[in-house]
């Protein structure tokens, strides 16, 4: 019984902290595609926020001599925001300003930010003139940082205490852009620059910058997805093992998932979180049935996008003018 | 004061452009990629500190410096370009078929498991790589009309189906992986029949590769043919541009999209095939190793001309076996080839813009347009 | 008939005596896109509380003029002032700022978003949003004006004129003393369009500036003080409404006098070609677009059909094309040269091609439907024949010579046959797309709108070219929206009111006023009419 309470515990604090990279990730596109922007760079947006981080407090750690946690938190969290929002903007210049398709910039972002970021997490070390693979220990800890209380509070400590702070400034910036895009006015304009931009324009609303802001605020919040999951999840080390690509591309299914609602790519976050690392909990999986397990989080998207594509409800569709660049001497 | 607007005369079906357009449409993106070999000179310089010249010199001596590179470089680069000639339909068809890297997996896996079961049966060499060609099609075209399906019966947005069904294939991938392990516990394939090279392309001229571009030559122009002289391509053309248009020609569209999917699919299958039987001959996650996400951008800037693509890959291959061999010179890592490629497209990418529209400067207080 | 009218004397304007301030002058206004001219020179005013007409025919530029009084477009020449002042309108938000609103056409409206969201789309204020005191002031606008409409309803759930009525509130509620209306009634019924004209003299009463833009002249005389009218892109004259007539208005209009001469050959040897019997379309929103329309369709003579916008014109052509489906009980029966009879409802076009129908079909939307924009003359002649000819390759001798020859003989105006139409004028487009439609030989010819936007002198080609088809012994169904050429034109001519058909006459007995009662209230004015039906 209480083997079973442990285990279920083990599940919920894994998909807690795996999917808060996913949210991170879909939090940001949310954002970028309500303006009708399809950014499929997302997994290297991720990749360029989780290297710069990286980067920013690897160059901080080994320039001082006695590292304070806090400053590399604030010197990570600072570098994430500034390399997510430069990938942001160059696919907001390319798709906006220069009306490149949407999906094939995106889809160059991600190799160009895997091939940063890899490029980088495998070669900084050596660039720096040292040896070995990077470690930002003390950052990392600041990061890892849990909010325990007391002892006394047991499984209620595990769930609900037991991450860095990121996990619960996801929670955060969901409430937040879901009270931003349903309840003011430039949430309002927003949503319709997304589903209709040429009626926005003549709302008298600025198309380009709120197409602009959104892919770069959103690449921002995506970046984060990247840092967490850098600092926290793999204790500030790089690891070349595409799994942040494979993080990216589940944000962006999390992002039909939750048909682009902030609030429901919370729990869809924590549910492809649970449904990955599932296979760890199901006794006697042979190695092989373990990796079909971890197609679920996919399988379960490809239903929604059925169902959603069914039931035609509108308000669950895609922002109307998702991937389209908008030009005004079309109208 | 400046004025922006479309330049539209490219002919969709013939591919055909007006002659001048042409011209500066050739020397605009020249320029970009002038412009995006400068850009990576001086990032590779401020890496490595390297004359710029000698960057650009490691480059070509990286990629072209032996026969043997010279025929590694080819065979990357016809797989590059078998892929995006596979995915040529579906985007003439404004179909957004991202799902290519699931598609050379599914069909890597069905010539994979052809020479891993089949391999000891004593198949003669041309029926066998007949066999390995015609289940790795069907297992692509499979991947690949999937989404179609639904996208025809219930407009089921494809660029989000087709990507899924990449991770589904990865993770399949993965599912077989310790099932064909070898040696046990390595967690890969290992070389498959490396002893009897039971259904590896066979030398041709003392060629290892040759077959590979022979195949890949031969699929590349009866595609052009296919797609911009044929009825079904032409059919694709229409419904392309309007579903209102090719009802009222009486074109079938559900069929249409259906068919032309599975014949994306399954060349993206081929892919594969070309991959695990003529290349690796083993097979793991990185089987398609971004391949299919490159060919969509490589098919999108060729605007479906399949001859013009191979221009693309060729220029894309070289780039990354260069970078390549600049990273293994200064021991980096050999990711930089990923920047580069990166750098090169956003290039090319953002000049299409100056192809697409007419720039004009108006003196009048007028503003734009 | 060349006979140029110029602006009668004293029609240069306003009321004499006092002095006014117009609300609005613009002076000197030219547009140009491309080559192509939209308003050459235009001088124009519109005063305070009045209701002021901008009449003139398609193509004649008075949306691209009041575009540039909304900020759309911004004029390459010329000034505007408003009360007297000289201002830069260069965005809607600036039109907005000097109380200038217009309803376009095409609505600009968020489906996705309700009545009230639409209404401050875009507007400054609190950042919160706070619909409550949206809803209390739309409420008011509307008992203000007499309006109907519900702030928290969406408007994909709305009404053409639910949607409509939005359009309107949202202009007034971001303070509008000067409404543009682009063609408000053409998508009304008529119950619709006098509310609207209701509205209209409220809104003046209240003191606002109203434009009209329209063609039609029954609504000029009926609901505008004044008229000004534009003719091809330049600025011809006004006149109080009070001191014209249609006639006058009419030949400032067009520029000479509409007696068309449309010719009208004696129909010979006429044989039931299509006969229509109680079809029936409901839609996929579950609108009843054709109720019941029963009518025969006659190899050698052109059968028009008349009604306003929207009354079931497009379903028609389409079920016959095999573009749509029909309730059950419906019958369409196809009569061949030898007497055969097939019936042609819920085949697919291929089907229909497969029964050897010679079925053309020139649709109301050119580029959407009947032509691809992309391809050049060459492939857009290949639409209709593609499939022929054996293997799977394309055979491009034929449609090249096809093409060239309807260059020559319909003398389009283009580069060559290589160049994608889109690149083509309208009127171009529409020589392609009818000289391919009648290269089939066809026994049943159907066009809708087939001379909208069209230069006169290409109307006249086209009208020939029916003519020709008719006299072939082709079954023409020519479904227009200009009562007189319908009337100058038409053998018979059905007219469709709501999807019904409201009658059908004798082209040549037909008055125009007899066919626009029958357009708007079922059944009124067929009484009268000699009912063709079962005459053959």
């Amino acid at each position: 019984m209480n083997q079973t309470l442990a285990q279920i515990i083990s599940l919920i604090t894994t998909a807690v902290s795996f999917g808060t990279v996913i949210m991170y990730g879909s939090l940001g596109e949310i954002l970028t595609e309500k303006s009708g922007q399809l950014n499929l760079g997302v997994p290297g947006i991720m990749y360029l926020g989780g290297i710069g981080g990286l980067i920013g407090a690897f160059l901080y750690e080994t320039h001082t001599a006695a590292p304070v946690p806090g400053v590399g938190l604030i010197i990570a969290l600072a570098c994430t925001v500034a390399a997510s929002v430069l990938g942001g903007l160059i696919y907001a210049f390319l798709t906006i300003s220069l009306r490149a398709n949407q999906n094939v910039t995106g889809l160059t972002l991600t190799i160009f930010g895997s091939g940063v970021a890899n490029f980088f997490g495998g070669s900084l070390s050596k660039l720096a003139g040292g040896v070995g693979q990077i470690s930002v220990a003390s950052t990392s800890s600041a990061f890892r940082a849990t909010q325990h209380l007391t002892d006394k509070l047991g499984w209620f400590d595990s769930i609900f205490l037991s991450y860095g702070f990121m996990v619960y400034l996801a929670l955060i910036i969901a409430v937040v852009m879901s009270i931003f895009v349903n309840r003011t006015r430039r949430g309002l304009n927003l949503r319709a620059v997304g589903e209709n931009p040429a009626t926005s324009d003549a709302a008298g609303i600025n198309v380009t910058l709120y197409k602009y802001l959104a892919t770069c605020v959103g690449a921002a919040v995506s970046g984060l997805g990247g840092l967490y999951y850098v600092m926290d999840y793999i204790k500030g080390t790089w690891a070349n093992d595409g799994n942040i690509e494979a993080v990216g591309w589940l944000a962006v299914a999390l992002v039909i998932f939750a048909t682009w609602k902030p609030l429901r790519s919370i729990w869809g976050a924590y549910l492809f979180g649970a449904l990955y690392w599932l296979y760890n909990f199901i006794p006697g999986l042979s190695r092989s049935s373990q990796e079909l397990f971890k197609m679920l989080p996919y399988i379960v998207t490809i239903l929604v996008l059925i169902t959603v594509s069914l039931r035609r409800k509108k308000e669950d569709q895609p922002p109307s003018s998702l991937g389209l660049s908008y030009f005004r001497e079309d109208r | 004061m400046i004025h922006i607007s479309k330049r539209v005369d490219f002919e969709i079906f013939r591919g055909k452009a007006a002659w001048l357009n042409r011209y500066v449409g050739w020397a605009v993106r020249l320029i970009a990629v002038l412009l995006s070999l400068i850009v990576s000179g001086i990032l590779i310089y401020s890496i490595t500190k390297m004359n710029p010249v000698r960057v650009y010199a490691t480059m070509v001596k990286g990629a072209f410096g032996s026969t043997r590179k010279i025929w590694a470089w080819l065979r990357d680069l016809v797989l590059l370009l078998l892929i995006a000639v596979g995915l040529a339909p579906a985007f003439k068809m404004r179909f957004w078929n991202i799902g290519a890297e699931g598609q050379v997996l599914a069909g890597g896996i069905a010539t994979a498991a052809c020479m891993i079961y089949l391999g000891s049966a004593n198949i003669p060499t041309p029926l066998f790589l007949i066999l390995m060609a015609a289940a790795s099609m069907l297992a692509g075209a499979v991947w690949g009309v999937i989404p179609a399906i639904f996208k025809a019966k219930w407009n089921t947005n494809e660029t989000l189906f087709t990507l899924m069904m990449n991770y589904i294939a990865i993770q399949l991938t993965s599912f077989f992986i310790p099932r064909w392990e070898h040696p046990k516990g390595s967690n890969t394939v290992g070389i498959i029949n490396a002893g009897t090279q039971a259904g590896w392309f066979p030398k041709i001229a003392g060629s290892q590769y040759l077959l590979n571009v022979i195949i890949v030559a031969v699929i590349t122009v009866a595609m052009y043919f296919y797609l911009c002289r044929s009825k079904h391509g032409y059919e694709i053309a229409v419904v392309g541009q309007s579903e209102n248009t090719a009802r009222y020609a009486a074109m079938n569209v559900k069929k249409v999209i259906v068919r032309t999917m599975t014949l994306s699919g399954a060349i993206c299958g081929l892919g594969g095939f070309l991959a695990v039987a003529g290349a690796d001959h083993t097979i793991s996650t990185t089987t398609a190793g971004g391949r299919g996400f490159i060919a969509i951008i490589v098919a999108w800037l060729a605007k479906f001309n399949t001859l013009t693509m191979i221009l693309i890959s060729a220029l894309l291959v070289f780039l990354q076996k260069g970078a390549v061999a600049i990273a293994s010179e200064f021991s980096l890592s050999n990711d930089v080839s990923d920047i580069i490629t990166g750098i090169i497209l956003f290039f090319i990418l953002g000049s299409e813009f100056f192809i697409n529209y007419k720039i004009g400067f108006s003196k009048s207080s007028g503003k734009e347009a | 008939m060349e006979n140029e009218v110029k602006a009668p004397a004293g029609a240069v304007c306003a009321e004499s005596g006092e002095e006014r301030i117009p609300a609005v002058r613009m002076e000197g206004i030219s547009k140009r896109f491309g080559h192509k001219t939209a308003n050459e020179n235009v001088s124009l005013e519109i005063y305070h509380g009045e209701i002021l007409s901008l009449l003139g025919e398609n193509g004649s530029g008075k949306t691209t003029l009041m575009n540039m009084l909304s900020g759309i477009y911004f004029p390459d020449a010329g000034s505007v002032y408003v009360d007297g002042k000289l201002v830069h309108i260069r965005s809607p938000k600036d039109a907005f700022d000097l109380h200038i609103g217009m309803i376009h056409q095409h609505f600009k409206l968020v489906d996705l978003l309700t009545a009230a969201e639409n209404v401050i789309l875009g507007m400054k204020g609190k950042r919160l949003l706070d619909l409550k005191s949206v809803r209390r002031r739309i409420t008011e606008i509307c008992e203000r004006y007499g309006f109907e409409v519900d702030p928290d309803k969406k408007v994909y759930d709305m009404s053409v004129s639910e949607k409509q009525t939005l359009e309107i509130i949202k202009v007034l509620y971001r303070g509008a003393d000067i409404l543009i209306l682009d063609e408000p009634t053409a998508v009304l019924t008529p119950q619709e369009t006098r509310r609207l004209f209701g509205v209209m003299r409220n809104m003046k009463q209240d003191g606002k500036s109203i434009v009209i833009i329209t063609h039609k002249l029954h609504e000029v005389m009926e609901i505008s003080d004044r008229v000004a009218v534009l003719r091809k892109g330049e600025y011809i004259g006004s006149l109080l409404t009070k001191d014209t007539d249609p006639q006058q208005l009419t030949d400032m209009m067009v520029g000479h006098r509409v007696s068309l001469n449309i010719e009208r050959p004696e129909p010979e040897n006429l044989r039931k070609c299509l006969e229509v019997e109680h079809l029936t379309v409901i839609d996929s929103e579950g609108v009843t677009k054709l109720n019941d329309v029963s009518f025969t369709a006659n190899g050698g003579e052109i059968l028009g059909i008349a009604g306003v916008a929207g009354s079931g014109q497009k379903e028609l052509l389409e079920v016959i094309a095999g573009l749509q489906n029909a309730q059950n009980g419906s019958s369409v029966i196809y009569t061949d040269m030898e007497g055969r009879t097939s019936s042609l409802l819920g085949l697919t076009p291929m089907e229909i091609k497969k029964l050897g129908v010679a079925l053309a079909f020139v649709p109301e939307d050119r580029l959407g439907m009947g032509l691809v924009g992309d391809l050049d003359i060459t492939d857009n002649m290949l639409i209709r024949t593609y499939m022929e000819g054996h293997g799977m390759f394309v055979d491009f001798k034929k449609p090249r010579h096809l093409a060239e020859e309807i260059v020559r003989e319909l003398q389009v105006v283009t580069p060559g046959i290589d160049t994608p139409i889109r690149k083509l004028s309208g009127g171009n487009v529409q020589k392609v797309l009818v000289g391919r439609e009648i290269s089939g030989h066809p026994s049943l010819l159907m066009s809708a709108y087939a001379v909208r936007g069209l230069d006169i002198n290409t109307s006249f080609m086209i009208y020939r070219l029916m003519n020709e088809q008719k006299k072939r012994g082709a079954a023409v169904i020519f479904v227009g929206e200009d009562l007189d050429v319908l009337l100058e034109l038409c053998d018979r001519i059905m007219v469709l009111c709501a999807g019904q058909v409201s009658g059908i006459v004798d082209g040549r007995t037909a008055t125009k006023e007899q066919v626009g009662l029958m357009m708007t209230s079922l059944g009124a004015g067929a009484a009268g009419a000699e009912e063709k039906e079962g005459a053959k």
